[in-house]
């Protein structure tokens, strides 16, 4: 069984590199860019097979390492 | 004063700050990441800087959930003192220790200078050989010092006197230009800019001196 967990800044927390991100490809001619977040994307291969029990595992995960909840939030997708 | 230094994979300031309590008069313990327990009889724990495990997942993440790690929580639970040093700072808040987080520099920069700090407290005892108002120079060197908190921790921090530091010249884009908090005991201090390289006369200042000194003070007094 495969997670795919999603961390993102939260909402309001400045993202000073989104910006960055979102001023070069103004630069670049990309003119209809209105915000830019960047995140990161975790992928798990788990050996647990009850997609429920896997869910709730790996949401432990993010709350103890993957994700610094003070300012950072998070999704999970098993699959 | 007896002060356990811990060093990770990546930790690259660990010496200096083990010289800089021993110019003081303390007497220093090496500690390793794996070790579980810290050596019986401390006073203080050193967190220094560098680039612990590689600054992989976020700075101090990983640090975080160390051996040793647990154990400096145990050692602040009982009321213990704790030092953390820019990256030791960043292990601090992800332990939970201190509040807030260290982001990225807004700039998007590494910086690395000496620049004026101004103390905000005097009552801890860290600080207790300044007086509130005082500028210091001080050296930082990071690239995710942007000290953030949201309104009602800062309100606290505000409140409870607990901001030590501040930037005269906000070189990151901290909030409140914080350079170093205290916890709520006044026991555990994080802060990025870094005493232990402004400690003896060849660094081109001794300002950082005072801080080990006052710890010095503060546990002969204790």
């Amino acid at each position: 069984m495969k997670a795919r967990v999603h961390v993102m800044l939260k909402d309001g927390v400045l993202d000073p590199q989104g910006e960055a991100v979102k001023h070069a490809l103004g630069t670049l001619g990309f003119s209809g860019v209105d915000g830019v977040r960047q995140g990161k994307v975790i992928e798990l291969d788990l050996a647990a097979t009850d997609k429920a029990a896997a869910e709730a595992e790996v949401r432990a995960m993010c709350e103890k390492l993957l994700a610094n909840t003070v300012i950072e939030k998070y999704t999970v997708e098993i699959a | 004063m007896k002060a356990a230094v811990i060093t990770f994979p990546g930790s690259n300031c660990d010496r200096d700050l083990a010289v800089a309590f021993e110019r003081a008069g303390a007497e220093v313990i090496k500690v390793w990441h794996k070790d579980a327990d810290l050596p019986k009889g401390i006073d203080i724990v050193g967190i220094p800087g560098g680039f612990s495990f590689g600054d992989y997942l976020r700075c101090g993440a990983i640090a975080a959930q160390s051996p040793v790690a647990s154990a400096v929580r145990d050692f602040a639970g009982k009321g213990g003192y704790v030092i953390g040093i820019c990256n030791g700072f960043q292990v601090l808040t992800e332990t939970g220790l201190l509040p807030g987080a260290l982001l990225r520099n807004a700039t998007l920069k590494y910086v690395c200078k000496a620049l004026d700090l101004r103390v905000e407290t005097a009552d801890s005892a860290f600080t207790s050989g300044w007086a509130k108002g005082d500028s210091v120079r001080i050296p930082i060197a990071h690239h995710d010092g942007n000290y953030t908190i949201d309104a009602d921790g800062l309100k606290r921090l505000k409140d409870e006197d607990r901001i030590a530091f501040t930037y005269v010249e906000n070189p990151n884009g901290a909030t409140a230009d914080i350079a170093g908090v205290l916890s709520a005991n006044r026991r555990v201090l994080g802060m990025m800019p870094h005493p232990e390289r402004m400690a003896e006369g060849a660094h081109g200042g001794t300002d950082g001196s005072v801080l080990f000194r006052s710890l010095m003070d503060a546990m002969a007094l204790s």
